[in-house]
């Protein structure tokens, strides 16, 4: 399958921040690949680690931010070795990025139709008159009514969501490689943030930009994602396919996320809810760092990672639960049900593929 | 369960009206004629998206405006008419309020018993320093928090950990009404859940009520008895949240719930988003909530009640 190409490897990356209270490990051994068209959503709490896991993409972790060790590879080359000039060349150009809060990200003094020009002019060196031309047209395909008259505008005469609708059009208006969008809907209403990410479905069908998600709501998730990578305490513990993640989680931190999010059937006196806070990264646990708040921990998850486990060729988890030496732990409830509906799923799959096939060999003969 | 009896009301809205900048250019009307009424023991959550006025309610019931008009009647009492000090002072006592930025309202400057006592001592509710420190520790243990952490600053906190110092303020001077604006939304996932428990537990405790304010609508089902939904200053639904939810009748509600993100891919990708055209509440014919089928209220105009009429009993035929 062609679409299976990596666009971007990131590999055993390490990032550390030095702090006056010592060294803060942000982002402890992570490794993931995204592929050419697919959105790739990375969930975690806050403090996770997963935006600094895109600004290091980016190249815009703060001065103090230490690479402590890894490669991001993009096209053959290691981004962390490119300088700020080469950097440059390659932000908003061949990496964009939608930031979270579309009344801080952009220029307030600068009227929209430049604003969404300049990639142009800067990365193409396009003259004015074709850029801004060009910037109408992405005005036009990313739903801003009047583009004509709006084009000169300045962003304070933009409601929220319309200001989003511009981000994603600078965004995307040099037709990037990468997208990384961090939570670019959290600022937003459900009805708003529902038009923008249909808005950004519908773009990434046209331009088959590959999409790195940032967020924590995994009712987003489950709408945008084609994959999925759970961040803990700097470290990827799960990830697998959308349909895996969701209906045949195998880490219990997952479990945990998944469980605390009521849905419109969730009812009686209680919700699940994972006990405790995230641990501090300036020193962070020896073992599983999840350990301390998970019900299910083994003795071995206070002294040593976990590696990852296999699940299937796309489905990956740490946790010791998965070795074959680990005692049989039953999942919470809500998560047996979501497997029950992963093995019909997957089932019914299997059962089309069957009738394809037949057909198939129908088709032969 | 909850009494919805007549006498069972503690608090009353009737056609509050809160406008600012009155008369000049710029009039908002923030809220535009509402009327709700809340239960003893229960949780009435206010949905609605940003602007709707969902907060603007919340504040002139705690008496932070002075309504434009209307009335709020507080365990008997007009909230805008109490003239001594000790009625103030009665009414701050038994209304109460959780904030939605756990950074932005703690003092900086005070350690946490402080802020938790500063009701206790105004009301005068402690006998002595002792009695005083007992109390502080009772309800940082209530909360789920430590006593050491008393004579610690706010910055030593959590996200989670700092809402949970604003329950326990509001919880010092022995409440009977909760407002809580948005209490979870500032919080993480994993940690959002733990707040949400602690806030129910603390219903069945003490018998509290609470007014929930929120944007997050699965949120809203899960901790309300009762959901009134908000569009442009007013009030278009009210019904049971579970009502609501499975036979939404206005048009906006139905897009509202539409647009909710649910964890399941399945339901993602089949997931149809109902528009919503808001020009139908400006027709200029006059509405007001009707009581559709049972408890279940939609602003409607006269013409448009058998429309809503029929609606319900189409829903409620399409779940038998």
């Amino acid at each position: 399958m062609e679409n299976n190409q990596n666009v971007l490897e990131v590999r055993n990356l390490k990032i550390n921040f030095n702090t006056y209270a010592g060294t803060v490990k942000a982002i402890r051994d992570v490794s993931f690949d995204l592929r050419k068209g697919e959105t790739l959503a990375i969930v975690g709490e806050s403090g996770s680690g997963k935006t600094v896991t895109t600004r290091s993409i980016m190249g815009l972790n703060s001065p103090n931010a230490v690479i402590a060790g890894g490669s991001i590879m993009f096209k053959n080359q290691d981004l962390l070795k490119k300088s700020r000039k080469q950097m440059d060349a390659i932000r908003g150009n061949n990496i964009a990025e939608i930031f979270q809060d579309p009344m801080t990200s952009l220029d307030p003094t600068m009227k929209i139709g430049k604003q969404i020009a300049e990639p142009l002019i800067i990365h193409k060196g396009m003259k004015r008159e074709k850029a801004y031309a060009q910037a109408l047209e992405m005005m036009k395909l990313v739903g801003i009514e009047n583009a004509e008259q709006r084009i000169n505008n300045y962003p304070h005469q933009f409601s929220g969501g319309m200001r989003q609708r511009i981000v994603i059009a600078i965004a995307l208006v040099n037709y990037p490689e990468i997208l990384i969008a961090d939570e670019p809907t959290t600022a937003l209403d459900v009805t708003i943030q529902a038009q923008i990410l249909d808005l950004m479905k519908e773009l990434q069908t046209k331009t088959n930009t590959s999409i790195i998600f940032i967020t924590h709501d995994l009712g987003v998730v489950a709408g945008m994602a084609d994959r999925v990578a759970v961040m803990y305490a700097g470290k990827i513990v799960e990830y697998g396919t959308v349909d895996e993640i969701f209906y045949n989680p195998k880490h219990p931190y997952t479990w945990g996320l998944l469980n605390s999010m009521p849905t419109m059937d969730t009812s009686g006196t209680e919700l699940p809810s994972i006990p405790g806070t995230p641990p501090d990264l300036l020193d962070p646990p020896k073992g599983d760092a999840f350990a301390a708040r998970n019900k299910y921990a083994l003795e071995i998850d206070t002294k040593q990672q976990p590696p990852f486990f296999k699940v299937s060729d796309t489905h990956y988890a740490a946790t010791w639960l998965l070795d074959p030496r680990a005692p049989k732990m039953t999942p919470p409830e809500q998560i047996i049900e979501r497997q029950k509906h992963y093995a019909k799923l997957t089932h019914e799959a299997i059962d089309e593929h069957k009738d394809k096939h037949v057909e198939e060999q129908e088709e032969q003969l | 369960m909850i009494d919805y009896s007549d006498e069972n009301k503690v608090l009353q809205v009737e056609h509050l009206k809160q406008y600012f900048n009155m008369g000049k250019p710029n009039e908002v009307r923030a809220v535009d004629d509402i009327s709700f009424d809340v239960y003893r023991g229960e949780t009435f959550g206010l949905v609605g998206e940003s602007g709707s006025g969902k907060t603007t309610v919340g504040r002139a019931i705690i008496h932070l405006y002075e309504p434009t008009s209307g009335k709020i009647i507080f365990d008997g009492d007009d909230v805008s008419k109490l003239k001594t000090k000790q009625q103030k002072q009665h009414f701050r006592r038994e209304m109460q309020m959780i904030f939605q930025d756990p950074y932005a309202s703690l003092n900086p400057r005070m350690k946490v018993k402080d802020i938790v006592a500063e009701g206790i001592d105004i009301n005068h509710l402690a006998k002595d320093d002792a009695d005083r420190t007992n109390q502080v520790e009772e309800l940082l243990e209530t909360v789920g928090l430590n006593k050491d952490h008393s004579s610690r600053y706010p910055h030593e906190f959590s996200g989670g950990q700092r809402q949970r110092i604003g329950i326990a303020r509001a919880l010092a001077v022995q409440p009977q009404f909760i407002i809580a604006d948005e209490p979870i939304s500032a919080l993480d996932v994993s940690i959002q859940a733990q707040v949400v428990n602690l806030l129910k537990k603390l219903q069945r405790d003490r018998n509290l009520t609470y007014l929930f304010i929120a944007h997050d609508l699965s949120m809203v089902k899960y901790i309300s008895d009762r959901i009134g939904v908000m569009h442009y200053g007013r009030m278009l639904e009210i019904a049971s949240s579970d009502e609501i939810y499975a036979h939404p009748l206005h048009d906006y509600t139905a897009s509202l719930l539409s647009a909710v993100p649910v964890p399941d891919p399945e339901y993602e990708r089949a997931r149809v988003q109902i528009p919503y055209d808001a020009s139908q509440e400006f027709d200029g014919k006059s509405r007001q909530l009707v009581e559709i089928t049972p408890h279940h209220w939609v602003r409607a105009s006269e013409d448009e009640i058998p429309m809503y009429q029929k609606r319900a009993q189409e829903k409620s035929r399409l779940k038998q």
